[in-house]
């Protein structure tokens, strides 16, 4: 490639943000609306309650070890193949007897010739104490960005990349919602990252935007926003495609066990790359940003004329 | 010019030295050995050494090397054939001083050991394995502390027959005094003797009531001293399972993990674990009918109705003669004379005289054993999360004391060989001072184990290698230099995970696959600026400067908010997402090193010493 080739772009993103903001507002709508309904379907992890992977040696009939857990009065077992037909997947509710025993039981019911491949228990107390330490970690890691980006940048800012967060993460969580993809540990972690990745490419837009408005005497904000989001533009189509890449390997190769978790993360990652472009930048055109702000303040300039 | 000084060069490739060198141990997979090592805290001599050697000699085990390191022995053999009988004969023939366990010991070469090499220590979700969170019952706690409160108020105030009733009340215990001047007395005497205690309440409804309870320092020191006890129990009772490196570890103030890499019998690990077992020594009521306690449901005094396993009732004396604490040893066997199982009890001194003067005087009467198991239970009733907490109390063996014996005697009568065990290896561990309940666990089969290993390190790969191809693509040598960065990024979260001996788990992995893909977006961008500052300055070694300049600073914000969502990941999150947060967390402040600096570094002796540069491949 010669340097004469190349150019930026010049797509009127911030011309069509009144689209974005439709399009953003249906999305969250539909999320809200989902999450309300239909609810996340929470892993064990969160609701406690027992799940036991079996292997066998050949395909297995889930009727067969249904009417084996019937017969043994588990009649609220969830039996189901879990990534192929050798392999059994049980679920059970926390319920009267829920203990760390009955999955020894379970396995003794099921006979000597499976392969236990993996075994959970969560007792309800614990998994209410996760919920609410997920909770709270979500809100943490929000509430960390948020005093860094007005730290580094100035409030406006701030705001507006927790607004493209919020939206990231509610539209990653409807997904979960609509598709009813369990949401379990690993998945909350998905979402974390997703926060961070999220927040990486919104700040290379608003470092490039802080930049153009300190460095051109352009007052007029939509033009300066614009320049920075062609500017960037290739930069943030480089990144979204590489991780995309890794995450496809981690999803196709890496195990049902990590489905979830690459699941979010593919999603987040998409949606994480037009929010930093739409939702961010119209946020902070929305609340009237200048050059003014970017500015050292009256007294800041004050202690710097009265330095000796 | 673009040069870096000479000295940055060496630092820089000092510093990459060092990450190879301490990933290299990774390399070398890891041999199956048989781990000895003492139980409590005594440590290993060269005379142990020797005496593992003979052992495996006399049974011509062929093995690969024996070797002393800090408190353990390793002894590795070249299959698992050797291991396990290895495993059986050490066991045997060294007796129930030392513990011995399955194990993988990484073969990295001595000499990088020397230097402190080591592998990174897989996960459970990586080697299998079983993870147990445990609960002490803190309320049981608390009420043996006020049972035993109410014993000494009792006798404190007894000297002078200060009071009229002495009464637990919830976690009080509530004294009524004769008059207002025992009274006065009374709660002198107590601030005076009893530092535990504290007067809560001075007249309740009645003036010469008060309520007593313990001080804030007394209930969290008995709630320590509860955990403490129960992880030295824990600890013992894992060492006679014969786990290799096993975990257990303080969570929180009533909480203990427990971690069991490889162990594959779980329900024996849980009861084993869980059990809060004692025996009781009585001596059989003769004088009264059992038939007639069963059927008025009221025992006689001095005695109290107990019921064998099978349900048959036996009227047993209240007074205990000696009880689980007072055993010093215990081992399970078969009865010569009948074939049963049956443990071996010794007894400490107090026990032992106890015992004596028992059957001294009660020959001929009979004794029982009773078996006493408290459980605690977590359960979910109408959506409301409930303690249920339980004792059962079984006679296992009653029988005729046919002689006079003190501190060393069996217990017959006991159902299978496997309950035998059990009961000889909770008695040699040691009792739990509360009861616990399992309240998480996780349990990894090898095969999944072995399974998620593959998974994830392929998915690494191909990851990888479609981030190399892709980025050689699209900024050709810039590219080439961006995949070196990538690699030598991977080879240093490698070996900081190494060198901190963090656990690698399969959402580690998947924490590494991100950074992968996020550790190229530095390179990206510092790209991109190259190629902006080149359409504006034709001088391409300034170009290549002042993209590089003014990329860092956005890079550097980028990578801290992203570095705080990891932190608050790490503090809040449990196993797996603390797996992931380490990893990403030492992937992103590596990549900064490698994507800035060292592709930097690489750039410039690629590009910097040429005066007059007509065209770069970007």
């Amino acid at each position: 490639m010669s340097i004469t080739a190349l150019k930026v772009p010049t797509i009127d993103f911030v011309g069509r943000r009144l689209y974005a903001i439709i399009f953003s507002t249906v999305l969250i709508g539909i999320s809200l609306f989902s999450l309300a309904t239909n609810g996340l379907k929470l892993g064990i992890d969160f609701t406690g309650g027992t799940l036991i992977e079996v292997g066998y040696k050949q395909k297995v009939d889930l009727s067969e070890i249904r009417s084996t857990l019937d017969q043994a009065d588990f009649k609220h077992a969830n039996v189901q193949y879990f990534g192929s037909t050798n392999e059994v997947l049980i679920r059970l509710k926390p319920q009267t007897i829920s203990s760390a025993k009955l999955s020894s039981k379970i396995i003794r019911l099921l006979g000597d010739d499976v392969d236990i491949r993996r075994v959970e228990f969560v007792g309800p107390k614990v998994g209410e104490e996760l919920t609410n330490d997920g909770g709270l970690a979500l809100l943490y890691a929000l509430i960390g960005i948020l005093i860094y980006v007005a730290f580094r940048f100035e409030y406006r800012f701030a705001l507006g990349a927790i607004a493209a967060l919020v939206h990231d993460v509610v539209v990653t969580l409807g997904v979960f919602s609509i598709a009813q993809i369990e949401f379990d540990l690993t998945v909350l972690a998905a979402i974390l990252a997703v926060i961070g990745y999220s927040l990486n490419d919104t700040i290379v837009v608003f470092d490039r935007i802080r930049e153009n408005f300190l460095s051109t005497r352009h007052v007029d904000p939509e033009k300066i926003v614009n320049g920075a989001l062609n500017q960037t533009l290739s930069r943030t189509i480089m990144t979204s495609v590489t991780t995309l890449l890794v995450l496809l390997a981690l999803f196709f190769l890496g195990g049902e066990i990590i489905h979830g978790f690459a699941v979010a993360l593919l999603v987040g990652v998409l949606i994480g790359t037009y929010s930093s472009i739409y939702v961010a930048s119209s946020m902070i055109l929305l609340m009237g940003i200048s050059k003014e702000d970017l500015l050292p303040s009256e007294k800041e300039k004050q202690a710097i004329d009265t330095r000796p | 010019m673009n040069q870096f000084s000479t000295l940055k060069n060496i630092s820089i490739a000092f510093c990459l030295l060092l990450a190879m060198l301490y990933a290299v141990p990774n390399i070398f997979g890891s041999d199956l050995a048989v781990q000895v090592s003492a139980t409590g805290d005594a440590s290993l001599a060269p005379a142990d050494l020797e005496r593992v050697k003979k052992i495996l000699d006399t049974k011509s085990i062929a093995y690969k090397s024996v070797e002393l390191t800090g408190r353990r022995i390793l002894a590795r053999f070249a299959n698992n054939e050797s291991q396990l009988t290895a495993k059986d004969s050490l066991k045997q023939g060294l007796g129930r001083n030392y513990v011995t366990a399955l194990n993988l010991a990484p073969s990295v070469p001595s000499w990088l050991a020397g230097l402190g090499g080591k592998a990174m220590s897989l996960g459970l979700d990586l080697r299998g394995g079983v993870h147990f969170l445990l609960e002490v019952d803190m309320k049981s706690v608390i009420n043996t502390a006020i049972n035993k409160s109410y014993n000494e108020l009792r006798a404190l105030l007894r000297k002078d027959r200060l009071y009229k009733r002495v009464k637990i009340k919830g976690e009080q215990v509530v004294i009524l005094f004769k008059t207002s001047e025992a009274k006065a007395k009374g709660i002198e005497l107590i601030e005076q003797e009893l530092n535990d205690l504290q007067v809560l309440e001075v007249s309740l409804d009645d003036e010469l009531k008060i309520s007593v309870g313990l001080t804030k320092k007394a209930r969290t020191d008995v709630k320590k001293n509860a955990l403490k006890q129960n992880i030295t129990t824990l600890r013992n009772r894992v060492n006679e399972l014969g786990v290799a490196e096993p975990i257990i570890q303080q969570q929180g103030q009533e909480r203990i993990v427990v971690q069991l890499p490889g162990v594959q019998d779980t329900a024996r690990a849980k009861e084993i674990l869980g059990a809060v077992a004692t025996l009781e020594f009585r001596l059989v009521d003769e004088k009264n009918d059992v038939k007639i306690a069963v059927r008025s449901g009221r025992s006689p005094a001095g005695s109290k109705l107990y019921y064998f396993r099978d349900g048959q009732p036996l009227l047993l004396k209240t007074r205990v003669i000696t009880t689980g604490e007072n055993i010093t040893g215990a081992s399970s066997g078969i009865d010569s004379q009948n074939g049963t199982p049956m443990v071996n009890i010794t007894l400490d001194s107090a026990g032992g005289r106890a015992m004596l003067d028992t059957t001294k005087k009660y020959l001929n009467h009979r004794m029982a054993v009773v078996f006493i198991e408290n459980k605690v239970e977590t359960v979910l009733e109408k959506g409301k999360i409930v303690k249920k907490r339980s004792t059962t109390q079984d006679i296992i063996n009653a029988a005729t004391i046919q002689g006079t014996f003190s501190s060393r005697f069996q217990i017959t009568g006991i159902d299978s060989a496997r309950e035998a065990r059990n009961l000889a290896l909770l008695l040699r561990a040691g009792s739990l001072s509360a009861p616990i309940e399992i309240i998480e666990e996780r349990t990894i089969g090898p095969s999944l184990g072995a399974d998620n290993i593959i998974k994830g390190v392929l998915s690494v790969i191909i990851g990888f290698i479609l981030v190399l191809i892709f980025m050689a693509v699209r900024y050709r040598m810039f590219g080439l230099v961006a995949n070196v960065a990538l690699t030598l990024n991977l080879v240093m979260i490698v070996a900081v995970l190494s060198l901190l001996q963090a656990t690698l788990t399969l959402p580690g992995i998947a924490g590494i696959v991100l950074t992968v893909g996020m550790a190229v977006d530095a390179n990206v961008l510092i790209f991109e600026r190259i190629k902006e500052e080149l359409r504006v300055n034709s001088d391409i070694q300034k170009a290549i400067s002042s993209g590089y300049d003014k990329a860092v600073l956005t890079i550097a914000d980028a990578n801290i908010t992203t570095l705080i969502a990891a932190l608050v990941l790490f503090s809040f999150g449990t196993g797996p997402v603390k797996g992931f947060a380490i990893t990403l967390s030492i992937g992103i402040v590596t990549s900064m090193f490698t994507a800035i600096i060292v592709s930097r570094a690489i750039i410039n002796k690629i590009y910097g010493n040429k005066k007059k540069l007509e065209e770069i491949s970007i």
